[in-house]
């Protein structure tokens, strides 16, 4: 975990986050759909980066490969062939992926402390150390982005290259797109280089281009222009309005106690592992991983997440 | 190109055509991307499917593959009718009102000199005629019957919009609004650039195709101009660089060609290449041609070649048969014709056409060496597959020899883009295992021979005993001493008209300005003079200064000819030296200076006064560029359009009930291939192949990261086809040719629909190429099983975007 000071947001948590920065802007990742010619540069640069290595699939009648987002795939491109209703065709290729939400569903549904974190550029990112595989953050999530691997059922999804980005590079995606489709920087300079680009679109006849930062999850650090903005779902099934599920909002209530007691079951079931399969060789950075290094007390789950400066489900 | 990658973002319109762009230069993109965007261009994309491109096209069309002459010869016929050409260009930089010799023709789909018997013209009467001064005669008011203008215009008013709407299958309203885009063009300041690739050159009228596009570049007044240009993106990051090299069978490096068999003597050889010019005043460049071919043979055997023994010209072979192309040579291999072949970098079960007859051939070899870094097939052609590649081993006794190269990155050298850049590289990690540099490889192999001939003699040992060899670790040539070798050097002081030396002997040359045909100077290369001089090598320069802000960079690398960046550029400028619009300023006169200023280095004498009445296109003995091919093409003067060797339509529809002008009369066909191509009962149905992004070629099949991203082989067909057939996305196919058969998952896509063409429905089925059985991607069938065995007339470059097919479910 690098960044740490940054954290603003931090799953299963109730101790305040750090104070003492200031000055960090939001940024944000703007992917122009109108602009992307579908040639997987960012999934093979996304890749690369990562180290991680898909399993080599099979065609099922399309273009997509991997066909959908897996714990070794943070992103893929979705292609859809639309007909307008003047019957012109439109391949519509957009890029999924996590969409860096203001409000993640994912972290407020989480229930491993300290598994999902938010820092102040922004960028929402997972500390699998500390994943405990339920997958709540699925349930939480509105875009059904992460991905528990079945290799050591922890949850995966895009880290918008938090390590890059915590080093004033941009994500990998960014850097290697050939038509310059996506581009990165704080989250205003891309709202105003995305208002400039759907005023391009208009003046080649998209009334309805737009840009995609849906309020239902306080906008997203991820957006993209498209030009018909009016109906998102055109592009793979791109929610219209995203809202974090109910389910997660009801999770704080009725089923708190019950989650603290699966919580305590899996600690258990860690203490039994531990004792009957001997201790998992740690990654080289689990000293920074610790969560008693930072100082939070990692059994301690956080009562009230509306403390927070973003986030939870206002 | 005759323009750059960079240079597109200049364009108002982009034609991306006999080519898929986005999806196969998907880097050089950006400047499409950057000229809408930027330059509010608009892209029109033209192919037989919606493809990538037309992903982000504003407009498009869906046209039957191989009828690309169609569209643009009835294009020519509709900027001629409604006057929309860029007229003072077309009147002074073009061939227009030229006088074509009496006896020049084009009658029942032939022109004048056909001879049936060799399927081949001959070229006598396509000639400009001569007047009383030895030079050519012109009609400046483009009236007379017989001048090019009046002569193109008669050619293609068969080419109306029925017409071409019948023969390619594009509705006669899609057809019109892109003429009338395109048009628009014709105004001096307003450019169209145009993008092909192998979509065009992939046809036995490929060649053809692309001389159309160029004839409407001239038309509209849009070569030498930034933004403009008709520009090949090359299908292999330094094919470029194969081609100016020479590794052609007829070509020796820089474009010179090689003597044929009746060419014994060398001063006739030398005077048929040195053109003079026949337009007076002009610049003809290739009057030069002895420098250039002395300086070559400096190069090559130094000391031993002087001017007493012609400069060595017996010691080069003569071509006893037009090409020695692949068709060719695998036509004579599988008859038993050869006893080896050495496989350098190339993959021929994969990349050949009709994968069959490539099979018989290296079974017939008594031994094959394969140089490549990857495990390809051709290396393994001897070994079972299951249907993948059903061969019995013990039937075939070639033996094969694999010796592994290393690959591109981990060498140093220079690789020629398709903007003819010469950009240096660097190797960045040293090759695996035993590998090695091509060079090495060859270098060892030429000592070996060397000494064979030393010990043993020979029939004709004197070309490979005198071959200068001076790499100071003889075995391995490093890439800085072959650079410095083509480029050349001096072998001699040489002086200026006055006597003052200006470059001392031993000093690497500037330019190929300064080669000599008196023995003096060596160019290994001579468009490549000017990469490495005195102040050392131009190919790894990296400033990207762009004082003009034309995008054209000329501190980046260094591109041949002489580091221009666009070829043509004078033509930039009106006939006084004037930029035809200030938007589009690249190279003009500056009187202040006399002399060419601007943003390129001018393809022009530097310091020819607009007043002094020579013309832009200094590579032609006429200063003008060619709308009538006189001598250049084997098929005709003007392009004509045939159909596909393999084609959905019985008949020509310009030329119907004429059998033997279905196909280009002048492509060579081999008996035995004639026999295996199907009829379009039993083969119904239009087939091309290509390359997706994913992938490139058979090569990244190999790679783990690319098979992630399209791991199996698949098919496209559009949702009528299959409707018919009874497939739904997913499922297998089965697609047959009268060749072979491959399998496939089918894609089906609103992408292709059926196009009428004639009285009959055609429906297109798209062939990726990647797959193979050797490799970390889902095994697959190689789609040249499907291809027909027959080639482009001008180049032999197979005909794999047009032939067909018959698809069934699996």
């Amino acid at each position: 975990m690098i960044n740490s000071q940054n954290i603003i947001a931090r799953s299963a948590t109730t101790t305040p986050p750090p104070q003492a920065r200031s000055h960090v802007e939001e940024v944000a990742k703007l992917i122009d759909v109108s602009k992307c010619i579908g040639c997987k540069a960012c999934q093979v640069a996304c890749m690369e980066w990562n180290d991680l290595r898909d399993e080599v699939g099979e065609c099922h009648g399309t273009y997509d490969n991997p066909t959908d987002l897996t714990a070794e795939s943070w992103t893929v491109m979705r292609f859809s062939e639309h007909e307008t209703a003047d019957g012109n065709l439109e391949w519509l290729i957009r890029k999924d992926g996590c969409m860096h939400c203001a409000e993640p569903g994912c972290l407020t549904a989480c229930p491993a402390p300290g598994a999902i974190v938010q820092y102040a550029n922004g960028i929402v990112d997972f500390d699998s150390n500390h994943c405990i595989g339920c997958g709540y953050c699925i349930t939480g999530c509105p875009f059904d982005i992460p991905r528990i691997s079945p290799k050591d059922s922890k949850s995966y999804k895009c880290t918008l290259c938090s390590d890059r980005v915590n080093a004033g590079m941009e994500p990998a995606c960014v850097k290697t797109c050939p038509t310059n489709c996506i581009e990165f920087g704080t989250k205003a300079d891309m709202l105003d280089r995305a208002a400039k680009r759907v005023g391009d679109l208009k003046a080649l006849g998209f009334r309805d281009a737009g840009i995609y930062d849906p309020a239902g999850v306080g906008g997203t650090h991820v957006m993209y222009v498209l030009h018909h903005a009016n109906d998102p779902n055109r592009y793979s099934g791109l929610p219209k309005d995203p809202r974090i599920s109910p389910l997660v909002g009801a999770w704080k209530g009725v089923t708190k106690p019950i989650m603290a007691a699966i919580i305590g079951i899996t600690a258990f079931a860690g203490v039994i592992h531990y004792v009957t399969k001997g201790p998992k060789e740690e990654p080289e950075e689990s000293a920074d991983a610790d969560p008693t290094a930072l100082g939070y007390d990692a059994t301690r789950r956080r009562d009230d997440a509306d403390d927070r400066p973003h986030g939870g489900d206002r | 190109m005759t323009n750059h990658w960079v240079d597109i973002r200049n364009a108002n319109l982009i034609l991306s055509m006999g080519g898929n762009s986005a999806e196969a230069h998907p880097v050089g993109f950006r400047w499409v991307t950057e000229a809408i965007e930027h330059n509010k261009a608009e892209l029109i994309t033209i192919d037989p499917r919606f493809t990538r491109t037309s992903a982000v096209a504003q407009d498009r069309a869906f046209i039957r593959t191989g009828s690309d002459i169609a569209f643009l010869g009835g294009l020519i016929s509709y900027l001629i009718e409604t006057d929309q050409i860029q007229r003072e260009y077309v009147l002074n930089y073009t061939d227009a009102a030229l006088i074509v010799r009496d006896g020049y023709g084009f009658e029942e789909g032939l022109f004048s000199g056909y001879d049936e018997a060799t399927r081949s013209y001959d070229k006598q009467s396509w000639m400009y005629e001569k007047g009383d001064d030895g030079f050519v005669r012109r009609d400046d008011s483009l009236s007379d019957p017989r001048c090019v203008y009046q002569l193109l215009r008669g050619h293609y008013a068969r080419y109306t919009p029925d017409m071409v709407s019948s023969i390619s299958g594009i509705p006669v309203a899609d057809i019109q609004r892109i003429w009338k885009k395109i048009a628009a063009m014709a105004v001096p300041d307003k450019t169209m650039t145009i993008l092909y690739a192998l979509g065009w050159t992939q046809h036995s009228i490929g060649s053809q195709i692309i001389r159309a596009a160029a004839m409407v570049q001239l038309l509209l007044g849009n070569m030498g101009m930034p933004g403009g240009g008709v520009n090949a993106l090359r299908g292999h990051s330094n094919i470029q660089g194969l081609t100016d090299l020479g590794l052609l069978s007829q070509l020796l490096p820089g474009y010179m060609t090689l003597a044929n068999a009746k060419e014994q003597g060398y001063r006739a050889y030398i005077d048929k290449r040195t053109k003079q010019p026949t337009v007076a005043g002009q610049v003809s460049y290739w009057k030069n041609y002895e420098k250039f071919h002395v300086s070559l043979m400096k190069a090559w055997y130094g000391q031993a070649a002087t001017a007493d023994n012609d400069w060595c010209f017996d010691w080069l072979p003569k071509l006893e048969r037009p090409l020695y192309d692949i068709l060719d040579t695998f036509e004579r291999m599988s008859k038993g014709e050869l006893t080896g072949y050495f496989c350098q970098g190339f993959n021929p079960l994969a990349s050949f056409p009709d994968r069959a007859k490539i099979t018989r051939a290296l079974s017939s070899l008594k031994y094959l060496v394969v140089m490549d870094p990857l495990n390809t097939e051709t290396s393994e052609f001897w070994k079972s597959y299951g249907e993948y590649n059903d061969v019995d081993p013990s039937q075939i006794d070639t033996e094969v020899f694999r010796l592994p190269t290393c690959c591109f990155a981990e060498d140093d050298g220079s690789i020629v883009n398709s903007a003819r850049w010469l950009q240096w590289h660097w190797a960045a990690a040293p090759p695996p295992g035993e590998s090695r540099p091509d060079t090495r490889i060859m270098g060892e192999l030429f000592l070996r021979l060397k000494q064979l001939y030393q010990t043993e003699g020979g029939v004709f040992p004197e070309p490979i005993l005198n071959l200068t060899w001076d790499y100071k670790i003889p075995h391995e040539p490093k890439s800085e001493e072959l650079a410095r070798e083509f480029n050349g050097y001096a072998l001699e002081d040489l002086t200026d008209a006055q006597g003052q030396v200006v470059r001392r002997a031993g000093e690497q040359l500037s330019g190929f300005g300064e080669l000599t045909a008196d023995g003096k100077t060596t160019a290994g290369c001579w468009i490549f003079t000017g990469c490495w001089t005195e102040a050392g090598n131009q190919m790894a320069r990296r400033d990207n200064a762009d004082p003009y802000g034309t995008g054209n960079t000329l501190g980046w690398a260094w591109a041949w000819p002489a580091n221009r960046r666009v070829l043509y550029n004078r033509a930039s400028a009106d006939v006084q030296g004037r930029p035809w619009g200030a938007n589009k300023a690249f190279v003009w006169w500056s009187a202040a200076q006399g002399r060419w200023i601007g943003a390129d280095v001018p393809d022009f004498p530097p310091t020819s006064a607009p007043s002094e009445g020579q013309m832009p296109f200094i590579m032609q003995p006429e200063g003008v560029g060619h709308l009538f091919a006189g001598q250049s093409m084997v098929d005709g003067p003007f392009p004509e359009h045939y159909e596909p060797f393999e084609s959905p339509v019985p008949q020509n529809l310009l030329h119907p009930g004429k059998p033997k002008v279905r196909n280009n009369p002048a492509a060579r066909i081999f008996d035995e291939d004639r026999a295996a191509l199907g009829t379009p009962e039993e083969y119904p149905h239009a087939a091309t192949t290509y390359r997706l992004t994913e992938h490139f070629h058979y090569w990244t099949k190999h790679a783990r990261l690319n098979a992630i991203v399209q791991p199996q082989q698949f098919v496209e067909i559009g949702e009528k086809l299959a409707e018919e057939i009874g497939v739904a996305a997913g499922d297998w196919v089965k697609v047959s040719s009268k060749r072979g058969f491959i399998k496939a998952v089918a894609v089906v896509t609103k992408r292709l629909k059926p196009m009428t063409v004639g009285d009959r429905q055609v429906h297109h089925v798209g062939i990726p190429l990647h797959w193979g059985f050797t490799g970390v991607a889902k095994k697959g069938y190689l789609v040249n099983a499907l291809t027909p065995f027959v080639g482009d007339a001008n180049t032999q470059t197979p005909e794999y975007k047009s032939f067909t097919v018959r698809v069934e479910k699996a």
